[in-house]
């Protein structure tokens, strides 16, 4: 069996061991043991207080909205969430690191276990297990830019909660680690424990990853640190398998360091060297007590749980019948989901099934193209799910036919109205009329005798003409069904 | 009216009921305070006196007393230990590093002191980041204990530590009572070389919010007293629960003084054996008397063991100072305190840490590094948390047969400034018999009971079960009252 995660390097097969240590940060209005607010782009240094800051004395108080949201994330993600856990500290020297020690998990996490089955093709899926989630206090931030000599420092970021979420080196290329932080970032945003804003940095990834023949022990590991966009965890992968292939191919040793991604370069680039590593001295805070949590809490968070990606697409796919690639594009992102729930909820039509279907076809056809051609995305779209609704049931109770639907949705686009009230303003009603139609028929059976021998004579595909030439006659506002069917019998 | 002298002879009580009385103000109370602050300022006890804030307070204080609205400790002068944050004025903890830090904010436990309307008359000195059984590892210099030998009167003695100012301030009546604070004996030790009552309560009966940090699971706020009562008012005043502290105890604070009771009949008094062990002549003297003083009122006594002792100090020794070298990366230059610049980041860490700690509490940080680094944290971090483990076992095995424990506080009387033991093992030592207590979380209260041969005070300890503070200002009650401590300094003085 041929593995196509493999790399042919000139002295034979290679294979690429990935592991993502996730930094997510926790929606919570406060920091994780003041509280101070977690609000994004504030002045510097205007959401820490004298406990941010460390001066003496202050102490931590845990913030049991964020453990409430580490353990939905825990249960989102189908980890263990464990009723002991206890804070530790991470010691070491920096300058936006008030106290010089991060309070984290470590030798007792929150969550242990769990996983996340990420999607390679249509049909293909595959299991990512998780080793740990933790929760942990953000650092500040020190910016180097803006003097030649000083480096400043903004604590606002200080002491806001994140989640450690860390996998198991079970990611084999580039493409599986993107796939896994896309459905990560999915998962997390349908909980709404963390909303994923990568440019804020509020989704960061580490990424450890190196090389091996296949058969053999793990090779020696580079650790990418702080990688902000899913794009660049792909580049950035990409490059270092690269890097470190060169190396190994040449005979080399790949060293165990820490390494940054320039996303400007594409490279990534030494930061520290393992003699330089930190020791991090990790102990119990004694500031804290272990953090013991009740069944009952962890059930009642339970039964808070909103319905998640891969079931909502199985629903999707075994209710609606939509394809496996539709229900998966539509699950896929929290918004999309979103609009097409309301919209299928708000379809007043007899068929619910073939609406829903329908709505998905609309959604990823026209929507989609519309939204593209405007450059915009789901977030920023104006139009309602209900209107989305009300076209499509204008459809399927032959008010209008998909032909004239289409403009009509050109134009609730651009305007914003609704489908009925374009549809009426407009005369975009469809006639359904046999008396009308039958007129339209005989008109054209009157003007083109000709042609009608000639079809009764066996030139059968001149039935499409006639089609054509009543619907013109009509305004293109003739139910095109009750056209076929008066046709037809007109014609026998 | 008083005098001014004799009003600083009294206790706090009695000043309290002076007070309640209208005897005296508030004002006339500080004033007394404040001369003598003023005449013995030699013994170095105060880092930064507040004498302007101090009659404010009391001028508050008399309004309150004479409108009916008076606190607990309405119009009570007292020392605060420069470790309790106090809003607007300055808190060293003893150190350098500190020494132009003015927190913007208040210590619960001084809190507590205010609203029930007591008045500061400063900051008393300590070894630095409380740190130390001396005062001699204090930036701001040692501090003299008031007390001298009979043998070589002109010896300048130190008053123990950590708390030296708190004691000093106390004893040598420059405040009626003061705030301190026990980490391994920083409360007891002191008060026993200083002839005083201290009480280190059950870990988390007192907030640790706004006290600066040595070591945080072992920290406890304390008072240090001339008398039993007098611990027991203030006790019940600095404790409270507080939300801000995750340590802090949800516990009911009773009324120590109104429920106070010399009655030990029912008490069963045990004597720890390792305690008992290779002490001098003069402290097993000592416990032999308080023990017949326990024994004459009623108190049942009998030997019990606690296997673990030998291994509290170095169990201590590793488990603080771990702490410490955490609690104190604070101190970076950054946002506050001492910076002394350097040409990188690490280098104005290093010069600014090199330049604001003391001797000592470098040692501190560099052993507390070593215990938590890769390849040494189990077998000295990890063992000593398995041993405190054991040590708490052991105290409550022995807590299933006795009420209290008895033990002398201290191994030795005060000694002199300058026969302070040149290697730290030495000095050590002197947490001998308190360390334990901490590693517990056990409440321990040393009560002045006797003098030695130098007519130096001596001190024994009282050691309960979690939040049996009560039990033990009983029977410190008991023991005082027996003792007749002040009767002893005054035979001492006349005869001497």
């Amino acid at each position: 069996m041929t593995n196509k995660n493999l790399i042919e390097g000139k002295t034979g097969q290679w294979e690429v061991i990935i592991g993502l240590e996730v930094h997510a940060q926790i929606i919570s209005r406060s920091k994780l043991f003041c509280g101070c607010s977690t609000d994004f782009g504030a002045e510097p240094n205007t959401q820490v207080g004298f406990f941010g800051a460390s001066m003496p004395g202050l102490l931590p108080v845990l913030n049991h909205a964020c453990v409430d949201q580490a353990i939905k994330t825990g249960l989102g993600l189908n980890g263990t969430v464990n009723l002991v856990s206890v804070f530790d500290r991470k010691n070491y020297f920096y300058a936006d690191l008030p106290a010089g020690y991060q309070i984290s998990q470590f030798t007792h996490p929150l969550v242990t276990g769990g996983y996340v089955d990420i999607d390679l093709d249509d049909t293909t899926t595959k299991r990512i297990h998780l080793t740990r989630i933790h929760m942990e206090q953000d650092a500040g931030k020190s910016i180097h830019d803006l003097h030649p000599q000083k480096t400043y420092i903004d604590l606002n970021r200080s002491g806001i909660a994140l989640m450690e979420i860390v996998s198991e080196p079970e990611m084999r290329s580039a493409e599986e680690a993107m796939a896994y932080m896309k459905k990560l970032r999915t998962v997390l945003r349908y909980l709404g424990t963390c909303d994923g804003n990568m440019e804020q940095g509020s989704l960061r990834a580490d990424a450890n990853i190196s090389l091996h023949r296949p058969g053999t022990p793990f090779g020696t590991r580079a650790e990418i640190k702080n990688v902000n966009s899913i794009r660049f965890v792909g580049q950035a992968i990409e490059y270092e398998i690269y890097r470190q292939l060169d190396i190994l191919e040449n005979g080399g040793e790949v060293d165990q360091e820490t390494r940054l991604f320039d996303p400007s370069k594409g490279k990534t680039r030494s930061m520290r060297t393992k003699e330089n590593a930190h020791d991090y001295r990790y102990f119990p805070d004694p500031d804290l007590l272990p953090l013991r949590l009740t069944k009952e809490r962890i059930e009642a968070i339970h039964a808070t749980m909103p319905e998640l990606p891969d079931a909502k697409r199985n629903r999707l796919m075994a209710d609606f019948g939509l394809s496996p690639y539709d229900a998966s594009v539509i699950s896929g992102e929290k918004e999309i989901a979103d609009f097409y729930e309301s919209a299928v909820s708000a379809s007043k039509a007899q068929d619910h099934k073939q609406a829903a279907k329908m709505i998905a076809n609309w959604l990823m056809g026209e929507v989609f193209a519309a939204l593209n051609r405007d450059s915009k995305n789901i977030e920023a779209m104006s139009l309602p799910a209900t209107h989305l609704a009300q076209l499509i049931d204008l459809i399927l109770d032959n008010t209008i036919s998909g032909k004239i639907a289409k403009d009509v949705f050109s134009k609730m686009w651009e305007s914003g109205k609704e489908p009925a009230t374009l549809v009426d303003a407009l005369g975009l009603r469809q006639i359904s009329d046999t008396g009308a139609i039958e007129k339209a028929i005989d008109d054209l059976m009157a003007r083109e005798g000709d042609k009608v021998a000639e079809y009764k004579s066996g030139k059968e595909q001149l039935f499409g003409y006639f089609v054509g030439q009543i619907m013109k006659a009509m305004q293109g506002k003739a139910n095109p069904g009750v056209v076929n069917e008066l046709l037809k019998k007109k014609l026998s | 009216m008083m005098t001014t002298s004799s009003l600083t002879e009294l206790s706090l009580t009695q000043a309290r009921e002076g007070l309640a009385k209208k005897d005296f103000t508030a004002t006339e109370l500080t004033k007394a305070y404040l001369a003598v602050m003023n005449e013995k300022r030699e013994l170095n006890a105060y880092i930064t006196e507040t004498p302007e804030l101090a009659l404010e307070q009391a001028k508050a204080s008399d309004e309150r007393l004479s409108s009916g609205k008076a606190g607990k400790l309405e119009g009570i002068p007292l020392a605060i230990k420069d470790l309790f944050c106090t809003k607007g004025i300055r808190t060293t903890a003893g150190s350098k590093m500190l020494d132009n830090f003015i927190p913007p904010y208040e210590s619960t436990v001084t809190q507590n002191l205010w609203n029930a309307g007591a008045v500061m008359l400063g900051k008393v000195n300590m070894d630095e980041f409380a740190m130390g059984s001396s005062n001699l590892n204090s930036a701001y210099g040692p501090v003299i204990n008031p007390w001298h030998r009979t043998d070589a009167p002109t010896k300048k003695l130190v008053p123990g530590g950590s708390s030296g100012g708190s004691v000093t301030a106390v004893a040598a009546h420059m405040a009626l009572g003061a705030t301190a604070s026990d980490t391994g004996g920083s409360i007891r030790q002191p008060a026993a070389f200083c002839g005083l009552v201290g009480i280190k309560p059950t870990y988390g009966l007192c907030s640790r919010r706004g006290m600066v940090a040595f070591a945080s699971s072992l920290d406890q706020a304390g008072p240090v007293a001339r008398t039993v009562r007098d611990a027991a008012l203030l006790t019940e005043v600095m404790a409270s629960y507080d939300p801000w502290d995750s340590t802090s105890a949800n516990v009911e604070i009773p009324d120590y003084l109104a429920n106070i009771s010399k009655d030990v009949r029912t008490l069963r008094v045990g004597l720890p054996r390792e305690y008992c062990e290779n002490l001098s002549s003069e402290m097993a003297h000592l416990l032999q008397q308080g023990v017949d003083w326990l024994k004459a009122a009623g108190a049942t006594i009998q030997e019990v063991s606690l296997p673990t002792t030998p291994y509290a100090l170095p169990t201590y020794y590793v488990i603080a100072p771990a702490e410490a070298s955490s609690n104190l990366a604070k101190y970076d230059g950054l946002r506050y305190g001492l910076r002394v610049p350097g040409k990188s980041l690490d280098e104005m860490y290093e010069n600014t840490r090199r330049e604001g700690f003391g001797s000592e509490v470098r040692r501190r940080i560099l052993i507390g590094t070593y215990v938590l680094s890769v390849g040494y944290y189990d077998a000295y971090y990890l063992k000593a948390q398995k041993v405190r483990t054991l040590i708490s076992q052991d105290f409550d095995r022995v807590f299933g047969d006795v009420d209290v424990l008895l033990t002398p506080t201290t191994p030795t009387e005060a000694f002199a400034i300058d026969e302070k033991p040149t290697d730290p093992v030495t000095m050590y030592l002197n947490d001998i018999f308190t360390v334990t207590v901490n590693l517990a979380a056990l409440p321990g209260m040393s009560i002045p009971v006797g003098l030695s041969k130098t007519g130096l005070p001596l001190g024994l300890q009282l050691i309960g079960p979690r939040f049996s503070e009560q039990r033990l200002f009983n029977t410190a009650l008991a023991l005082e009252e027996a003792a007749e401590f002040e009767q002893q300094v005054k035979l001492l003085r006349k005869v001497a």
